[in-house]
């Protein structure tokens, strides 16, 4: 017992030991959206952290640089541009529907239909037999044991 | 027969599984192929007056290698850069990234100095706008500032015989 109340507490206490650096904002908007970006950009050395869960210091520099552009005005789409032109699509947690991702994104959809289609087919194919396979002769048959049974008893 | 469909699905899956293992996830492919190289305004490592900059390099292709002193890798890939700069076919720049400007030179005073020019990047801010993520990285711009190649992680000797050179010598013999 004790130990899923720890594993719960630590579970919970996960996000606020990420970023380290304590910022200052001017603007509490800045602030939300200063945490938000960190949280949706990728750091690039252990790819799979984000840049407010890594301790690498190539994601302190990253959240610096986001830092600057937060306050320097940039909006997030203005950040995603620019983390992107210099470290490609990679650094987006969630890559925007183009042509290179659209296997990506279509691929779930795609995998859903046919999941969706194989199901109805099967689950009337199921039904269909069991009904077919029961032959007049039988029924007939089974009846007559019925029958006999409850004349027995 | 009846195996047929589950058998044709394993034998898909393994090849696709065995694709992904061969993949590396760390060689993330750069944006800046084939675009404009991005700044190199820096002070140079030896002179903290003197500055270099990308319009410095135009009219003939150029290497970037990417280095620091505290990069282990570094070490394994420097005497491939040592011995080609021997042969003194195209400039070689190297841009020293997040280091002491007394730890760098001694690293060059005991392995030797490849470089025809060195960019002193002490906060990284160069870094960031060549989109560097792990040192070492090398890029190859070609003579109109147009950024052809990069490798990350140490040089080969294979990479540097088969790949950069050959692709040095198609670009000086275009250019």
């Amino acid at each position: 017992m004790r130990s899923i109340i720890f594993t719960i507490i630590f579970c919970i206490m996960q996000p606020l030991q990420a970023a380290i650096e304590s910022r200052v904002f001017e603007n509490p908007v800045y602030e939300s959206r200063y945490y938000q970006m960190i949280d949706k950009l990728r750091c690039l050395v252990c790819q799979n952290q984000n840049l407010a869960d890594s301790n690498s210091e190539l994601a302190r520099d990253l959240r610096d640089k986001t830092y600057e552009l937060i306050a320097g005005g940039a909006t997030n789409n203005e950040i995603s541009e620019f983390m992107v032109t210099r470290y490609g699509q990679f650094v987006l947690y969630e890559p925007p529907v183009n042509r290179h991702t659209l296997i990506l994104w279509g691929a779930p959809v795609v995998f859903a239909i046919i999941g969706i289609f194989v199901f109805v087919r099967v689950s009337r194919k199921s039904k269909s037999t069991t009904l077919l396979t029961v032959d007049a002769n039988h029924v007939a048959q089974a009846r007559d044991l019925l029958k006999d049974k409850s004349n027995n008893s | 027969m009846r195996y047929l469909l589950p058998l044709g699905l394993f034998v898909a899956l393994a090849v696709f599984l065995g694709i992904g293992l061969k993949l590396d996830p760390r060689e993330v492919p750069s944006p800046f192929i084939d675009k404009p190289a991005p700044a190199l305004e820096l002070p140079t490592l030896f002179d903290n007056s003197k500055t270099i900059s990308n319009s410095d390099l135009k009219g003939k292709p150029w290497i970037l290698n990417v280095w620091a002193s505290w990069c282990v890798a570094c070490r394994q890939e420097h005497q491939i850069f040592v011995s080609y700069s021997r042969s003194k076919r195209v400039p070689l720049v190297g841009l020293n990234y997040k280091d002491a400007a007394n730890d760098a030179k001694a690293w060059l005073q005991e392995l030797g100095n490849p470089y025809d020019i060195i960019a002193f990047d002490l906060q990284g801010s160069a870094g960031i706008e060549w989109g560097v993520y792990g040192v070492p990285e090398t890029f190859v711009i070609d003579a109109e500032g147009i950024v052809r190649y990069k490798h990350i992680g140490p040089v080969s000797p294979s990479t540097m015989k088969n790949t950069i050179i050959p692709l040095l010598q198609s670009l000086q013999s275009n250019g």
